[in-house]
């Protein structure tokens, strides 16, 4: 079980509030994911939770239990640390027992979920070196061994992928997301990148300066993006958004359009420019398009390889039905 | 090219020149205290400088019968291991306090620490005395324990809290999550990981309790009296004891400065507090 409940929690450093009153449900067993561009409180919010700093007012609940005043230690969740924190004066074998330790678990218990924790990670042929003799992705895996061997109620995340190469970050991310899918545990996963939100998350949380934008599914987020600032910060490339007399003509003050919603057509589309960068990824062509009579630069996706290049006229024609309209304040019109 | 080399060449000779010479000046005084120590009180009053004489181990005889030079010795041991582990049990909960969950008010009182160090100690030296014998406890070990480790606990939490510093709150954050409780953290994880810097500055701590002189000469008399005042008690009020006071002084310091000899990258590393790494 692990059901995390926050009820208009607040944070202030000082006389500075990071966290405006927020409320919060995380379903037991759900993948939430924490994200937003840095120093928008998804960290703190993480640290809330895990007991490590002290919310200002509000409750955090955990199974219906109120641990807003209890101390990290007794909240029965473990924590994955962006610097991996591993203990450096002990092997892998002393990092993953630690907590089993202090629980005063059997030796043999111990032993029993070492090695199964060492099996699914990949660690058996490491478990008596010191941190220090490890790579960065098998420190990482020795930081989820030492919260998996826990059994806690809730997995907390915090960037743990954000110091590895990018091929280490890609093949982390499916182990744990295949992880979560095996122990169907609650996890929550604080990440300012966006692809690692949509590609694990059941639930995505957007957040900026503190303040909840956006609650829902990754493609719920992507096809009805609530405000300007999710519809900019969810999917890559970004949304195009345009102001303007074009938006006047669907009767808003910015339109949205995403890249993979514009289509190259032979001659004549709505819309017609030259191309600025044209970059060939083989399955995809992205083209980056000026001179097309509107102020923004417009990102175009076309699938499979596309041959314009730098100076071409290019023409375009968006899929009305996706759409995006946003009034004067940022907000989507339905 | 070659003239650059050439030039950093001279440098380094004479700035190995430079350090010599200075080492040699600060190291001559401690020479000339150890061969004051085994010539006769006659020789060791003559005018000449002199280096050739007939050796005598006779102020050493003299100090260990009748001056019972173990009994201060043994109260010095006494009184610096207790005191040190004592600013230890109290500076270690105390650094790690300030260092991993610090207030507002945490650089003021490490400042407000410090500065009782600037407090002339002489300043004190009627309230202790009449406090101490009113008390019943001059010339106790007990309150050399206690000024000890007292007057040196400032430097012991501050030399402490630099060194845990350095280590990454995460790590001890971690402790938090895996269910260490307050005791554990620090027996399981900043003992271990701050090892070495809890070395030096116990190592440090030792050196400035055997060497301190003001408290230890005016709180003692005879029991609880260390090697400072076997020294004192021999500035020769009787004439010109040179010989003898020199192996006094000599018995005295031979402990601290063979420890800091064998402890000198320990030290070394104490004294820069942390900043060569």
């Amino acid at each position: 079980m692990g059901r995390i409940q926050l009820e208009n929690v607040t944070k202030s450093f000082g006389e500075t509030q990071v966290i405006p009153p927020l409320n919060l449900t995380i379903e037991d067993g759900e993948f939430a994911v924490f994200v937003g561009p840095s120093g928008c409180g998804k960290s703190t919010l993480l640290r809330l939770i895990a007991g490590l700093e002290d919310t200002t007012s509000g409750n955090i609940s955990i199974d219906g239990e109120d641990m807003t005043q209890v101390s990290p230690s007794k909240r029965g969740l473990a924590m994955v640390f962006q610097t991996y924190a591993l203990y450096p004066h002990m092997t892998v074998r002393k990092n993953i027992a630690f907590p089993m330790r202090m629980a005063g678990l059997s030796d043999a218990e111990q032993e029993k979920r070492i090695m199964a924790a060492a099996e699914s990670l990949n660690l058996v042929d490491y478990l008596d070196r010191k941190p220090a003799q490890l790579s960065g992705g098998q420190r990482q895996r020795v930081a989820i061994g030492r919260a998996i061997v826990r059994d806690p109620k809730a997995f907390l995340f915090d960037e743990p992928l954000s110091n590895l190469d990018a091929a280490l970050r890609v093949g982390m991310r499916i182990e744990i997301t295949e992880m979560h899918a095996r122990m169907g545990t609650t996890m929550i996963y604080v990440t300012h990148d966006q692809v690692e939100a949509m590609t694990m998350a059941d639930k995505i949380v957007v957040l900026q300066a503190g303040v909840i934008e956006q609650v829902g599914s990754p493609l719920d987020l992507y096809r009805n993006p609530r405000n300007l600032f999710v519809a900019g910060f969810i999917g890559s490339p970004k949304m195009n958004l345009i102001e303007g007399s074009e938006a006047t003509k669907h009767n808003a003050t910015t339109i949205g359009i995403r890249p993979e919603h514009i289509d190259v057509v032979p001659d004549s589309g709505t819309w017609s420019g030259k191309v600025g960068v044209a970059e060939h990824l083989g399955s995809d062509t992205f083209f980056h398009v000026h001179e097309t009579g509107l102020t923004e630069t417009l990102t175009v996706r076309a699938v499979g390889d596309v041959a314009l290049k730098h100076g071409d006229t290019i023409h375009l024609s968006p899929r009305l039905e996706e759409l995006h309209r946003f009034d004067a304040q940022g907000m989507r019109l339905s | 090219m070659a003239i650059v080399a050439q030039s950093s060449k001279t440098g380094r000779v004479s700035r190995a020149t430079l350090a010599w010479i200075i080492a040699l000046l600060f190291f001559f005084p401690i020479f000339w205290m150890v061969l004051t120590s085994f010539k006769t009180d006659a020789d060791a009053v003559k005018p000449e400088f002199l280096i050739w004489f007939t050796p005598t181990l006779e102020n050493y005889v003299n100090m260990t019968e009748n001056y019972d030079y173990w009994r201060f010795a043994t109260n010095s041991v006494i009184t610096s291991v207790f005191a040190t582990l004592f600013a230890l049990a109290v500076g270690i909960p105390c650094a790690y306090a300030m260092a991993f969950n610090p207030s507002r008010s945490t650089k003021d009182v490490l400042m407000w620490m410090l500065s009782t160090k600037m407090l002339p100690a002489a300043a004190v030296l009627y309230p202790m005395t009449f406090l101490t014998k009113s008390l019943g406890l001059f010339d106790t070990h007990f309150i050399i324990i206690v000024v000890l480790m007292l007057i040196n606990l400032p430097i012991v939490v501050w030399m402490l809290f630099t060194y845990f510093k350095e280590i990454p709150k995460e790590i001890i954050e971690a402790g938090q999550m895996d269910g260490v409780s307050t005791w554990g953290e620090i027996r399981e994880i900043l003992i271990p990981l701050a090892w070495g810097g809890i070395a030096s500055t116990a190592l440090l701590c030792f050196i400035f309790c055997w060497n301190e002189a003001y408290w230890t000469v005016r709180l003692t008399t005879t029991d609880a009296a260390t090697l400072s005042k076997l020294i004192e008690g021999n500035r020769a009020p009787e004439g010109l004891f040179f010989g003898r006071l020199s192996a006094v002084s000599a018995a005295a310091v031979g402990p601290i400065v063979v420890l800091g000899w064998f402890c000198q990258k320990q030290l070394v590393q104490g004294l820069t507090f942390g900043a060569v790494k």
